[in-house]
């Protein structure tokens, strides 16, 4: 279905993990759920998304790369990576816009990472995609649009 | 549910490219069943924290509008090989699950 799981499945220490994880999982008791920005994944638009986070009139940017198809046959799976070489930077949010609710992950970066994400996401139509990166106190943005020939949040 | 998830980490000059594909359905809770008409419950991953040698690297707070088994890759500055890599995820139910690999 994709190269990577396959990738994945195959090497050694996937093989590994696996026995980790199995350990962890018997191990680990369940805790209670930990406090999750509710309101902002609930946001209806991006405005309201943004704010939830914390975030108010970022500032367009050049240095923010977005590497995400053109055109994505399957809304339920996009292919996004952001990158950025700002200086210090302390998180990188990501949002779909026209998604009914916008905010698609907020990543707190820390301790040595670098400004990149690569994830997979759901689009329900053809929008922008937005990144937020936050550095050094300020906010800075930057958007790709995708079109999206099958939607993927329900239906 | 506590399914099986896979780190791989390898070292490219000095930063190490993390990649972690986690098992998990990701229902948006906007899905209707083709059968009953019924709504199907949210199950989603809410967090996702990685650690290496213990020092937090990352926090995440992510969405139903990531894709079902999510896929997260990032890379960390001044990393070894050699040095560990966690990862544990909760979900929106409570579940959660966590793992560990060696950057080679």
């Amino acid at each position: 279905m994709n190269a990577l799981r396959r990738n994945v499945l195959k090497s050694a220490a996937g093989a590994s993990a696996v026995a980790v994880a199995v350990a962890a999982g018997l191990l680990k008791p369940t805790q209670a759920l930990a406090a999750w920005n509710k309101s902002a994944f609930e946001a209806k638009n991006v405005g309201d998304a943004l704010k939830g986070i914390g975030i108010s009139g970022p500032s367009d940017s050049k240095d923010i790369t977005i590497k995400a198809p053109d055109i994505a046959e399957n809304g339920a799976v996009v292919p996004v990576e952001v990158s950025s070489s700002i200086a210090g930077i302390t998180g990188i949010a990501i949002l779909a816009e026209k998604n009914a609710q916008p905010l698609v992950g907020n990543f707190g970066l820390a301790g040595g990472a670098t400004g990149f994400i690569s994830t997979r996401i759901k689009m329900g139509q053809t929008s922008l995609i937005r990144a937020v990166v936050s550095a050094g106190g300020k906010s800075y943005t930057s958007a790709k649009e995708v079109k999206v020939t099958i939607g993927g949040c329900g239906g | 549910m506590a399914e099986p998830m896979r780190i791989r980490a390898t070292m490219a000059g000095d930063v190490a490219d993390v990649k972690v594909l986690m098992n998990h359905p990701m229902e948006t809770g906007t899905r209707k069943d083709a059968k009953t008409g019924q709504l199907i419950p949210g199950h989603y991953i809410t967090e996702v924290t990685a650690t290496i040698n213990g020092a937090a690297v990352l926090n995440a707070d992510i969405g139903p509008a990531v894709s079902k088994n999510p896929f997260l890759g990032f890379k960390v500055k001044g990393a070894k090989a050699g040095d560990k890599v966690a990862v544990s995820w909760v979900d929106n139910k409570g579940d959660k699950n966590s793992t560990e690999a060696t950057i080679g």
